[in-house]
């Protein structure tokens, strides 16, 4: 028998998108294990023959002092080797909005490809230009990026909810660099998939409305909003007018995400 | 945009009120970053604060004056400041924050031992990280500096105060510094030692006996006082402090329903016992095999599908939420999560639902009552509770609303709902002598002293002040990690039973669960947030996010295994026992020992007198419309229709990913559903509806026919949208007055009966209640009880989640159907409202017709010959086809000739008017296609119901009369403003 793709899904005091996140990696093929985040501390060698690791969302730690903050500053402090030799070895790790949060505070998408240390970090989620948790339905675009399987120009509809998701970098330069390495993986669209103009498709004011990211290599990716609220026909807010129109949805469209992923994982050895 | 700042040198204070810490100061760069900086000057400015130009905040924090610097650096390098968004400064113990140019500071902190998570976070996360090198945590406090630029004269110290406690502030639970930079630091006073106090009751007289019973804040009345004081007559002894204070817990109207538990003498009959002749009968007489657990445990359980059962519970939370809008909503949603963490072994919770019925939101700041929030703040505090622990807890908030009268100005109401999932297997518990008592979750604080106790009282102008240590604070993560852990555990098997510390604390969970056997607590043991508590405090104290667990021996190390993951402390605080006593003791000095017999029944059961006074109206008939448009987009924008999607947004009303139909549809989400939907399994295609009724307006008119349309209207929108009829429970909460008046007794009698009269009818089984009784404000002489408020929650499965319809229309061309007939039902209606009538009949539904056409109407959704329904209620036929028509983006013109109905010719009663907005129960609006018309027709055939127009892509609504001619024609653009015009927070 073929080794099944093997994901982690992290959990730790207030994540709570793990039950749909766990579905969702299921239902694309994925082989998966709810760890809690102290055990993964405690056994790093859990991580071995795993191809993917992920953090849902939630709110890690209540989001006390900062989103994600507390979070990772675990990971920084107890598993950055284990994690960017996971990383350099070929293993994906996803994060979803209190989950992307969370790598952005561990300092992993900054870091050189093959570093053992990240640098100060440049880049920061905060909240919301509305000043408000939000939780409503978005439009994303995938742009041409380090993480192959995102797809370029394709328009897909996803729920949000946050409060602080607006991305913002230090200065120009960072943006230019991330859009230089190919780290902008995802924006926020119009539904035609046209630029956002304003906050109501651009929820949260993100600079250059942008929704997700991903390293230089491709393979550590994080967004805001949530694709594994969108698996099934029904999850989508117009799903009963589109069924009296006649649309013939079998899934929601946030499962190709997941199935796109998975299809790229690495099969371990 | 960074400002720039002129430093002036250090704040002049005494050195000596600096708190020994060190003290950080987060500041953000740019003032874009800053939101709670331009929420404070909004408000500031609403409150008339003249003169003001900006308000920046930073957030504050003190460590250890022991730490070195290098250890603060690490800190705040690490955790508390933010390297692309924040500018911190650092103060050594002993140095005086530096005051800047033209900016006046003002300083909110939590008192002394209040609850204070994010402290908590920071030093559990200093300890884990090592950065603080210490074995134990480190003491950490936070507080919020408030930086005020504007003309020197707006900045006076006496207005900061003032302003600053009443709208950034809750003097309640903080400290709010002026010209002052003495931040609390210091670990709360202890109590004064002492042995085993006994109060003298023997030989005490009536009037000692109340005195007693006020200045101990124990709410018992003489009768009650009276039963204690001769059942240690018998004893030859006086009761101990503890034993006292554990009777008057479990005694609470709170915690005993001893009011609707009474004997009423009403108009000539004797009621033995209200609830148990209405409520519980009827769940009785229906004897509905799917229900699993009814009225005994924290929740009602229901059977669900593919071997899992569902539950609920609603909670009341009125006077916490009074004091503190926030707290009390937030440790509301807390207290009624863990109902469900404790219901049978234990569910997972997978929906929340709230209500809150508040003062006017217009109302001018002149005309509030002394010592009271305005409704706005109240409303405000609320939603963000709901939201901050909701949103923490990973539960979608999927349903509720908000009501408006006067008089809920000093007594707003809140409720929460749980709805939860569970294995059949884990609906049962039981407790056997020899488990250990084990407490997991928050640790024991002074927070919430004699909340059961309080919420039993009404209301005054100077509550705010007195009750502060009733008030609680939530920690969502606490008890996100308890629910982490109970989940497991119980699929474990690890404990036999399991209940929460709600009000009551430790005295009522272990009291309630040793009830049939016995227990024996040694207090000492109960883990504190800090020490100097006596042991009457541990045991009564209300602290949140704790539960109590009966654990076998055997199974004992195998759950503190469990906890040490989940990181929740866990703690063998005693055992259950044999002997039929409950017995505290305190480094082994016997603190109580109470025959459990006499403290569960031993309440003596007074007789209470009711009557009813209806009040006398002439009726006022329906007088026309002057303008049919003005009055269909007043009524939109009028707060309990007008939208509230501004609170729905800010719940995370979709986690966990199962949801169906949100509390928002149409094409841009901003129409209301009658109810939400979600499939909760997913190897079943059956879904959960969940909704909810309530109509202040027409409780003081008749409270019976209240009743019957409050569950008409709670069962119309979970059916409205797919859900089962006959697979439908209720649960019923009643927010009275005080109940010591016959007047406010009476109408709770006849509200009941109403409840039984309706669950009867409709077949849907009571499976879980609450009451509030009390919900009165005295403002000087004047005491003002809140309209009689009864919240009816529907459980209902969908059988198939495929099926389901929203309230919008979904396309041009289809036929549109009024099913159901309209009588002139305008008592309390929002036509009377508007247009400032009293008097008129309730709408009361037609118990013979209204559960056999809500039948046929669920048939015909089930058979899919239904495109999109709405329930009609407040404001009509024409406020439900508004919303229909702008949730869709779609227009129609709607016949009122062809509206069924039972309208005698009345000349007082305008026959257009009437129809348009009359609220007579059991009606909706039904959308269908073409193809599906003559199906839908056979499904309702024998049911008033009749085609009254369609639906085309032109987006006007417009409604014909009854002569023929056009009434209005208003553009869908108009009525969607209209409906987002109200108050939107």
């Amino acid at each position: 028998m073929a080794h099944a793709k093997r994901s982690l899904v992290l959990r730790t005091a207030g994540i709570n998108c793990d039950a749909e996140t766990v579905r969702a990696l299921e239902r694309a093929g994925s082989q998966v294990e709810l760890v809690h985040l102290h055990s993964l501390l405690d056994q790093p060698a859990l991580l071995d023959g795993a191809s993917l690791v992920v953090i849902p969302g939630g709110f890690s730690y209540g989001d006390d002092v900062s989103s994600g903050r507390i979070f990772g500053l675990e990971l920084r402090h107890g598993l950055l080797q284990h994690l960017t030799r996971f990383v350099d070895g070929g293993g994906h790790v996803l994060g979803v909005c209190n989950g992307f949060q969370v790598l952005v505070e561990s300092g992993l998408f900054e870091r050189e490809p093959g570093a053992a240390s990240v640098p100060a970090r440049s880049i920061a989620l905060t909240n919301n230009l509305s000043a408000r948790f939000e939780c409503r339905w978005v439009h994303l675009k995938g742009e041409a990026c380090a993480a192959t399987w995102i797809e370029p120009g394709v328009t897909f509809p996803v729920p949000m909810a946050h409060g602080e998701g607006r991305f913002v970098a230090l200065d120009e330069a960072t943006l230019q660099r991330l859009e230089a390495r190919g780290q902008i993986a995802l924006r926020y669209v119009r539904a035609d998939g046209s630029p956002a103009t304003d906050t109501h498709d651009n929820p949260n004011g993100s600079s250059g409305a942008i929704a997700g990211i991903c390293d230089p290599t491709g393979r550590v990716f994080g967004l805001m909003p949530h694709p594994e609220r969108n698996l099934d026909a029904w999850n989508h807010p117009e799903w009963t007018r589109l069924r009296a129109r006649g649309a013939r949805r079998t899934s929601g469209e946030g499962q190709r995400f997941w199935d796109r992923l998975v299809a790229v994982l690495p099969v371990p050895v | 945009m960074t400002t720039t700042h002129t430093v002036s040198g250090p704040t002049a204070v005494a050195t000596s009120s600096l708190p020994n810490a060190w003290r950080i100061e987060v500041h953000r760069l740019r003032a874009g970053d800053d939101p709670e900086g331009g929420h404070a000057l909004a408000a500031f400015r609403e409150a008339g604060w003249k003169g003001l130009a900006e308000v920046r905040t930073a957030r504050g924090f003190l460590l250890p004056a022991e730490c070195t610097r290098a250890v603060v650096e690490s800190a705040v390098r690490e955790i508390l400041a933010d390297p692309v968004l924040d500018r911190a400064q650092v103060y050594a113990p002993g140095e005086a924050p530096l005051a800047i140019d033209g900016v006046r500071r003002m300083l909110v902190a939590r008192k002394s031992g209040v609850m204070d998570p994010v402290a908590q976070t920071i030093a559990r996360a200093l300890l884990r990280s090592k950065i603080w090198p210490g074995h134990g945590e480190p003491h950490v406090t936070t507080f919020r500096v408030f930086q005020l630029r504007g003309e020197a004269q707006a900045l006076d110290t006496k207005l900061m105060r003032e302003l600053g406690s009443k709208l950034v502030g809750n003097e309640t639970i903080e400290d709010v510094l002026v010209a002052s930079e003495a931040l609390p630091y210091a670990l709360p006073k202890p109590s004064p030692r002492h042995g085993v106090v006994h109060v003298k009751l023997r030989g005490a007289s009536d009037e000692t006996l109340l005195t007693t019973s006020r200045e101990g804040s124990l709410s018992l009345n003489l009768v009650e006082m009276k039963a204690v004081q001769a059942h240690y007559d018998a004893l030859q002894r006086d009761p101990t402090i503890a034993e006292l204070e554990t009777i008057a817990q479990t005694w609470s109207e709170h915690c005993k329903h001893k009011t609707f538990t009474s004997k009423v003498e009403f108009e000539g009959r004797t009621i033995d016992n209200l609830l148990k002749q209405t409520i519980k009968a009827a769940t009785v007489e229906l004897n509905k095999p799917w229900c699993v657990s009814v009225f005994h445990d924290n929740a009602g359980i229901i059977e669900f599908d593919a071997g899992f059962d569902v539950c609920m519970k609603v909670e009341t939370h009125n006077h916490p939420s009074a004091i503190d809008p926030y707290g009390g909503a937030g440790t509301g949603v807390g207290g009624v999560i863990r109902d469900i963490l404790g219901v049978g072994l234990g569910a997972k919770p997978i929906a929340n639902t709230d209500a809150f019925f508040v003062g006017p939101l217009d109302l001018p700041q002149a005309e509030l009552p002394k010592g009271c929030m305005h409704p706005r703040r109240i409303l405000n505090g609320v939603v963000a509770g709901v939201r901050d622990y909701g949103n923490r807890m990973g539960i979608p908030t999927i349903a509720g609303g908000v009501w408006s009268h006067p008089d809920y100005v000093g007594n707003p109401l809140v409720y929460a709902g749980t709805v939860g999932i569970m294995p059949h297997w884990a609906a049962t518990k039981s407790v056997q002598p020899g488990d250990k008592i084990v407490v997991v979750g928050g640790r024991t604080g002074r927070d919430g002293i004699h909340g059961a106790t309080f919420s039993s009282v009404e209301l005054t102008e100077t509550s705010e002040i007195e009750s502060s240590a009733a008030v609680q604070i939530g920690d969502a993560i606490t008890e996100k990690r308890v629910l982490d852990l109970i989940v497991r555990a119980r699929d474990a098997r690890l404990y036999r039973g399991i209940t929460d510390c709600g009000a009551g604390g430790l005295s009522s969970a272990v009291g309630e669960m040793g009830a049939e056997c016995g227990a024996e607590v040694h207090l000492e043991t109960v883990p504190l947030k800090y020490p100097g508590l006596s042991p009457e405090e541990i045991w009564i104290s209300e602290a949140q996010e704790r539960m109590v667990l009966a654990v076998p021996d055997e199974s004992l190390s195998s759950l503190l295994d469990a906890c040490k993951l989940e990181d929740v402390e866990a703690t063998v605080i005693g055992d259950f026992t044999n002997s039929g006593r409950l017995v505290l003791r305190w480094h082994g000095e016997v603190q109580a020992d109470l025959d459990l017999h006499f403290l569960h029944e031993g309440t003596p059961k007074p007789v209470r007198k009711a009557r009813f006074d209806a009040p006398r109206h002439t009726d006022p008939g329906v007088p026309a419309a002057k303008d049919q448009r003005a009055t269909l987009l007043a009524m939109l924008a009028s707060t309990d229709i007008a939208s509230k999607e501004w609170i729905v947004r800010q719940y995370d009303h979709e986690v966990q990913g199962q949801s169906v139909l949100k509390p928002m549809t149409g094409v841009h989400r901003d129409a209301p559903s009658d109810a939400s939907v979600i499939k909760p399994l997913a190897q079943s295609i059956k879904g959960l509806a969940i909704g909810c009724g309530a109509s202040p307006h027409y409780g003081r008119l008749d409270p019976g026919a209240m009743a019957e349309t409050v569950i008409d209207e709670a069962l119309r929108n979970v059916v409205a949208v797919g859900g089962d009829p006959d697979r439908t429970a209720i649960l019923d909460n009643f927010s009275w007055g005080n109940c010591n008046h016959e007047d406010r007794m009476g109408s709770l009698v006849l509200a009941s009966e109403g409840c039984y009269r309706a669950a009867i009818a409709y077949g849907t089984p009571f499976i879980s209640g609450k009451d509030s009784l009390n919900n009165e404000f005295k403002v000087g002489e004047r005491t003002i009880a809140i309209p009689p408020t009864l919240l009816i929650s529907a459980l209902s499965i969908v059988p198939d989640v495929t099926k389901v319809v929203a309230s919008d229309w979904v396309c041009a061309g289809s036929t549109l159907y009024v099913v159901g007939e309209t009588k002139q039902h305008f008592g309390g209606s929002h036509y009377y409202l508007l247009n400032k009538l009293e008097g008129g009949s309730v709408p009361r539904p037609d118990l013979q017709q209204a559960p056999q056409l809500m039948r046929a109407l669920h048939r015909a959704i089930q058979a899919g010959s239904v495109r999109s329904c709405h329930d009609l209620s407040e404001g009509g036929l024409a406020v439900a086809a508004a919303e229909s028509a702008f949730g869709g983006c779609l227009g129609a013109t709607l016949s009122l000739q062809r509206v069924p109905h039972q309208l005698a010719s009345d000349s007082k009663a305008d026959r257009d008017t009437t129809l348009l907005y009359s609220e007579s129960p059991t009606r909706f609006l039904v959308e269908v296609a073409p193809e599906h018309c003559a199906a839908f027709e056979q499904h309702l055939q024998g049911f008033p119901c009749s085609a009254v127009g369609s639906t085309r892509a032109e987006g006007t609504l417009e409604f014909v009369g009854t002569s023929g001619a056009t009434l209005s024609s208003i553009d869908i653009e108009d009525l969607r403003r209209a409906h987002q015009s109200g108050y939107r927070g």
